[in-house]
């Protein structure tokens, strides 16, 4: 009796599925709008995408079970131990390792077959380009506006798609940016806020689902652009309201005017994103210009002396709830309003978490005429790291 | 027209914590004149100090930019929506 044996379909390139592989995706298999036909898609499909915390996780969790071809993940940080409230690709062991290190075991353990590689290095206008040209799809997982910037503008001049996901709180953004030669980041937003306005998340807080939610949008959308198949958030901007649960959607167009996806480009090179972000440094850290400062173990010190110190807190009242120097609590935004509980002729040490809030509100209160001012360096963060480690930090 | 005013998280603060507001307005620069007359903090977030709608927040009526319609005098009718949609980083 003759034995019949099935062979896999084989695709152009002679890439066919494995036993296995066929095993694995039989759930996609089995649905017309993918077949053998689109999960071969998916085995050549290169994804690179850029952060691997919040949006990553969920992005990348997703990308790899649904047998992306290749992934590349770009992220220069470690994980911390507040990233465990959303960022799901980790474990508490991972505490301390590399992210790109963690995800890529946690990634390549849910699917082994998968090529996956990593940069632990910051994207720069220097490296953008270069890191981008091999692939075929960039998602954006970042968390500030210069990156934000430089991705789009490497994708603009490289002519590749850009999965875009934004959040803050509780709601987010998310489109795709390029596609086809549609509208780009520049076009929504030609300018950034200038920096302090708009908080991260480790000034503004963020519900930890939230990124799980937009993150798995931007999987969603990178799956269908390498389907080729439904209707990608292309100039269209979807807005979503975690609290209220809804969903809307604006539309979203070219702008003739754009200076690099526009008619009359004028930017056909990467740019410094810091200065049009208008920003010095990266991080969140006081800005010594001018502002007195005072460390904390000084002001231990001072304390301890008897020095008559008034301690000003200008954080918010569930923050004083978590930890406090047992200060005077005026949240920053109150203090223009309030300023005058405050005697001007005693010596004031304001603070707040890290010491930015404080440090514009001693120079708020220097240009309003308190010459005995000071702010706490590095805040209750740095009080807990150098005086009182029974502060828990936040 | 009856309008409703949509408020993004980053703003509602500052908008007696509001998601949203209903309005009569004719144009949308009436109706954001409304908003910051009721609540005046909201005005420094929203306009340039020489009056012009700050370039990172962007306002839509429906599902259309005003950029593209009338900006700042585009005429709004019952039932329309307008959207304040400012520009957002977070990722991580």
């Amino acid at each position: 009796m003759p034995i019949i044996t099935g062979t896999p379909a084989a695709s152009e390139t002679g890439r066919t599925l494995s036993k296995e592989e066929i095993a694995r995706y039989s759930r996609h298999l089995i649905m017309p709008e993918v077949g053998m036909e689109g999960q071969l898609k998916l085995a050549r499909a290169q994804v690179l995408m850029i952060g691997a915390g919040g949006l990553g996780a969920p992005l990348g969790l997703y990308l790899a079970a649904a047998g992306v071809g290749r992934l590349g993940i770009v992220d220069f940080d470690v994980v911390d131990f507040t990233n465990l409230q959303r960022q799901i690709t980790f474990s508490t062991s991972d505490v301390g390792r590399p992210k790109i290190e963690a995800a890529k075991e946690r990634l390549a353990g849910l699917n082994p077959g998968i090529r996956i590689d990593t940069y632990e290095t910051r994207l720069t206008s220097d490296n953008a380009l270069d890191l981008f040209r091999d692939y075929d799809i960039i998602v954006d997982g970042t968390d500030n506006f210069p990156t934000r910037y430089l991705v789009n503008d490497a994708c603009v001049l490289l002519g590749k798609p850009n999965v875009y996901g934004s959040i803050f709180r509780f709601e987010g953004q998310a489109t795709v940016f390029n596609y086809p030669a549609g509208p780009c980041y520049r076009c929504l937003y030609p300018e950034p806020p200038p920096p302090g306005l708009v908080p991260s998340c480790a000034e503004g807080g963020v519900l930890g689902v939230l990124p799980g939610i937009v993150g798995a949008i931007q999987a969603m959308e990178t799956i269908k652009l390498i389907l080729k198949t439904g209707e990608p958030l292309a100039g269209r901007l979807l807005l979503f309201d975690a609290l209220a649960m809804r969903f809307r959607e604006l539309r979203l167009r070219k702008n003739p005017a754009c200076p690099i996806c526009g008619e009359h480009r004028t930017i056909d090179k990467l740019i410094d994103y810091e200065e049009f972000c208008g920003i010095r440094g990266e991080e969140a850290v006081p800005v010594t210009n001018g502002i007195p400062e005072m460390t904390p173990r000084e002001l231990k010190t001072r304390l301890d002396r008897g020095d008559d110190l008034y301690i000003l807190d200008v954080r918010e009242p569930h923050e004083y709830q978590i930890c406090n120097l047992r200060g005077n609590l005026i949240p920053l935004g109150q203090l223009p309003n309030r300023v005058n509980e405050l005697d001007s002729s005693r010596e004031i040490v304001a603070h707040c978490r890290s010491g930015k809030r404080s440090a514009d509100a001693v120079e708020f209160l220097r240009k309003a005429g308190f010459q005995k001012v000071w702010n706490l360096k590095g805040g209750i963060l740095a009080w807990s790291d150098e005086v009182d480690p029974s502060v828990p930090k936040y | 027209m009856a309008i409703k005013l949509e408020i993004p998280t980053a703003l509602r603060p500052f908008a007696g914590k509001q998601s949203s507001l209903d309005l009569e307005a004719a144009t949308v620069g009436e109706a954001l004149k409304s908003l910051t007359n009721t609540y005046s903090d909201l005005r420094k977030h929203l306009y340039t100090d020489d009056g012009r709608i700050r370039s990172f927040v962007n306002i839509y009526v429906n599902d259309e930019d005003i950029r593209y319609l009338e900006k700042e005098n585009t005429p709004i009718k019952d039932g329309d929506t307008i959207s304040i949609v400012p520009s957002i980083a977070g990722g991580r």
